[in-house]
């Protein structure tokens, strides 16, 4: 073979590779959800996601898991998106371009390369200790409302930014104040965006695991929580609590909890997605 | 030439700044005094003074870069967020100083409007566009925001084409409706100075000639200050015609005179299209 | 009016300060229940014995086993997503159609999305039982199942970091690699790569700091043995695995098993935010690079 065929070669070889590569990594994650499908769908029934835990495992059900879940979920959002959107305003429209900005910026991208128990710890001794909510579903809820903090703060200032500056210029120009601008003109047109990073950083919130094992919440709890000073579980501990019984029932119970827990994520993702769709076919001037 | 440029003095050689005025006794509605401004180190206007006639067209025209927009948005402040921005010297609107820090930039731009190079239409219905001016004044009589919308749009020249369509999105009009919508939101506040940046650069030349016909008439009831780079438009429509260069302003007069017998050698070779 | 415009821009700083302070509050605690720690345990002995077992009757605080059995994983995850991300990266972006890139992009997006506890379940149940079969001596709980699916998680990482870097070479480059009559193979590794190596470098670096802080994978897969080892086949623990195993039972606050998971913490964070300021440094100066 002369040099240009065997470059041909190595063309079409790499061609069929990264081929081959990609349709594989999807196909494993088919095999994943097709094995956690085949093995927990057989156990999924009203009554499992209305049952308490139980030390029987054909007895158990995930209803203080997903209520716990629910709980933490709303607390997160309400805490974390006023907070992230308000601090992405802030970098975004009223910060300079000085020392201080480049710090937040820099300490921003350290927040988000974090490891997610570090958050936990944190928790633990600030919210659980010091301000003595002790294993609450708030400590919890503050807790991840940090670490999402981060993502919706930079996902906020990418929607803002793509704004353009004439809206920023027209609205000023008619005598509006910068508050005036930002609220009637910009944050209407970035909003479709800012969602979509609140929505996709809620998805990573529901998924949590560690931060919440640290922060105390617990693998066994009897009665849902019916206030945010409550103990509680959530659904990836009743998960991790179930993958580490030896007995084979009670990991079928975990597949079945995955299903509603995948459910979830990908419900999540799918309607930031179509938000983000839709918002970017309206962001076209 | 040189002597220009190699004057100690810069003061000495500064250019005549009074208009030729008519008859008629108007007043000077906006004045620059000696306004240097700098983006950082960079210096982009250079001891600049000119005096505006109340209810007159004055055109800005020079090469792109010679600060012309630059020196217009000084009028309403909207310099004020750019980065690095500095300014020395005075500008004042019916004889007030309008950087003085007594002054709300909200309250100038009232009456001092805007209109913009590349139209820039909210993403909202067209009715919405020309109430907003209004609306942040916390006007809520939803009758008088109406008929001055109405009013606006009619003034404008766009009404009778779109008037059935108020509650339309003004992004779907075509970019010359689309300037005048903008042109009736900077009307609908009511301003009594209209500054454009180059309005009609990003329109075909049907469209500019509309905008055109509209600027002649809005002169009877507001002062407006246009910045272009094409000379035909700017000896059409202007009464006073400033001629900018790397930030220094070179000559100031009626428009006649600078396009037909300029004094200075610079204008005289832009206006011939030796640069620029 | 104006005294609204303040208050908002004041309420507005606030909430950026909040960022502020969860920095200041992590470095804080961890060093605070660091420093109580190393007053019971010597610096010496927590960074040279290889014994690490603070929950035993005979304790010994040696950091080593945690800090192997971390970097084991890791090495195995990174060993996985950085070829495999890379290979995909560079498919997409030179070699896929458009059409085709629309539909595989989104779905390997899902990849990055599914919870973490989910991929242990996965390790655990369908990885190493697998492994087992031409592994023999595979143990029920190793470092090699956790790790492959680790990178598995992590591919996602690299490949979309690695596109943007590839994507954000300009088009000049490829077209002057093609007019020498190159090859698509030949643009992609000696013009392509290449320039985008500062990009690829930066996902690389972020994905081993992933890899290094992810916790319920090894928590679930890996076991909770710490040993000072690198065979990937036996029980491990990481840093992480030993936060969770110490918060999982009830350890009473100022015990020193309470304080251990701070001091474990300050390693993993250490190691963590040394990785994420050098790959912003990287970026930062590739961006002025570009621009």
């Amino acid at each position: 073979m002369n040099k240009v065929n065997t470059s041909r070669f190595k063309d079409k070889a790499f061609r069929r590779l990264g081929m081959v590569v990609t349709v594989s990594c999807l196909l494993i994650l088919a095999v994943f959800v097709g094995f956690v499908l085949y093995m927990g769908l057989d156990r999924l029934s009203w009554e499992f996601l209305m049952s308490l835990p139980s030390r029987f495992a054909d007895q158990s059900g995930i209803y203080t898991a997903w209520i716990g879940s629910i709980w933490v979920l709303v607390l997160t959002t309400l805490i974390s998106f006023p907070l992230g959107v308000g601090a992405g305003i802030y970098l975004e429209e009223y910060g300079k371009k000085n020392k201080l900005a480049t710090f937040l910026e820099i300490n921003i991208a350290n927040l988000a390369g974090v490891p997610s128990i570090i958050y936990g710890l944190l928790g633990l001794e600030v919210f659980v200790r010091i301000m003595q909510m002790g294993n609450s579903i708030l400590a919890g809820a503050l807790t991840l409302a940090l670490l999402i903090l981060p993502i919706i703060i930079v996902s906020t200032r990418e929607s803002l930014r793509a704004v353009p500056s004439s809206i920023r210029d027209a609205s000023n120009a008619l005598g509006a104040s910068k508050w005036q601008t930002i609220w009637n003109q910009v944050l209407p047109a970035s909003f479709g965006g800012i969602l979509t990073g609140v929505i996709l950083a809620l998805s990573r919130a529901v998924g949590e695991t560690a931060p919440l094992i640290v922060v105390g919440a617990l693998a066994y709890v009897p009665f849902a929580p019916r206030g945010p000073l409550d103990e509680f579980t959530v659904l990836p501990i009743q998960i991790f609590n179930w993958v580490s019984r030896p007995q084979h029932e009670f990991v079928i119970n975990a597949a079945a909890a995955i299903i509603v827990l995948l459910l979830i994520t990908f419900v999540m993702n799918g309607i930031a997605v179509y938000l983000r769709n839709r918002w970017q076919s309206k962001m076209k001037w | 030439m040189e002597s220009e440029t190699q004057n100690p003095n810069p003061k000495a050689s500064k250019v005549e700044t009074k208009p030729k005025m008519d008859s008629k006794d108007q007043s000077f509605k906006l004045q620059a005094n000696n306004v240097d401004v700098f983006y950082g180190d960079f210096q982009a206007i250079k001891n600049i003074s000119l005096d505006i006639l109340e209810r007159s067209i004055t055109a800005f025209i020079g090469p792109s870069g010679c600060g012309k927009s630059t020196f217009l948005r000084l009028f309403n402040r909207m310099n004020d967020y750019i980065d690095g921005f500095h300014m020395e010297g005075e500008i004042s609107l019916d004889k007030q100083d309008i950087y003085d820090p007594s002054i709300k930039v909200e309250e100038l731009r009232k009456t001092v409007g805007m209109v913009f190079q590349k139209p820039n239409p909210f993403p909202k219905s067209i009715y919405e566009n020309v109430a907003y001016g209004l609306r942040i004044q916390g006007i809520k009589d939803e009758d008088f925001i109406e008929k001055r919308v109405v009013e606006s749009l009619k003034q404008a020249t766009l009404f009778s084409e779109i008037k059935d369509d108020l509650d339309k999105q003004a992004l779907a009009l075509s970019g010359g409706q689309q300037q005048r919508l903008c042109i009736a939101r900077a009307l609908a506040v009511k301003p009594s100075v209209l500054l454009m940046d180059e309005p009609t650069s990003a329109l075909d030349p049907i469209s500019s000639g509309k905008i055109e016909d509209l600027v002649h008439e809005l002169k009877k009831n507001y002062t407006i200050v246009i910045v272009t780079h094409n000379m035909q438009q700017a000896g059409r429509v202007s009464d006073n015609t400033a001629f900018l260069y790397m930030g220094e302003l070179i000559e100031y007069g009626d428009t006649q005179k600078i396009f037909t017998n300029p004094e200075k050698d610079r204008t005289q070779n832009y206006i011939t299209g030796r640069f620029g | 009016m104006r005294v609204k415009e303040k208050i908002i821009e004041k309420v507005l700083a606030a909430c950026a300060l909040v960022t502020v302070l969860t920095t200041l509050g992590i470095i804080l605690i961890l060093a605070v229940e660091a420093f109580v720690f190393f007053q019971d345990v010597s610096i010496l002995e927590f960074l040279t014995s290889t014994q690490w077992t603070p929950l035993f009757t005979e304790k010994n605080y040696g950091i080593l086993p945690l800090l192997s059995g971390t970097a084991l994983t890791t090495l195995i995850a990174i060993t996985v997503a950085l070829p495999v991300g890379l290979t995909i990266a560079v498919y997409l972006n030179e070699y896929a159609h458009e059409r085709v890139r629309k539909v595989l992009k989104p779905m390997l997006e899902i990849l990055a999305v599914v919870p973490t506890v989910v991929y242990g379940f996965f390790a655990l149940m369908i990885v190493t039982p697998f492994l087992k079969t031409f592994i023999p001596g595979l143990a029920g709980f190793n470092a090699l199942s956790p790790g492959i699916v680790m990178g598995i998680m992590i591919i996602p990482f690299v490949s979309s970091l690695s596109e943007d870097a590839l994507s954000s070479v300009p088009n000049s480059l490829r077209q002057a690699s093609f007019g020498m009559g190159s090859t698509k193979f030949q643009t992609a590794f000696r013009v392509m790569v290449p320039a985008a190596s500062s990009g690829i470098i930066v996902s690389a670096i972020l994905a081993i700091s992933r890899a290094i802080g992810e916790t319920m994978i090894v928590a679930i897969a890996a076991g909770q043995q710490p040993r000072f080892t690198f065979d990937p086949t036996v029980p491990i623990e990481t840093i992480t695995a030993y936060i969770v195993q110490v918060s999982m039972g009830d350890v009473p606050y100022g015990s020193i098993a309470y304080k251990t998971i701070f001091a474990a913490g300050i390693t993993l964070f250490i190691f963590t935010f040394i990785l994420n300021n050098i790959s912003y440094w990287i970026k930062t100066k590739y961006q002025e690079k570009y621009e």
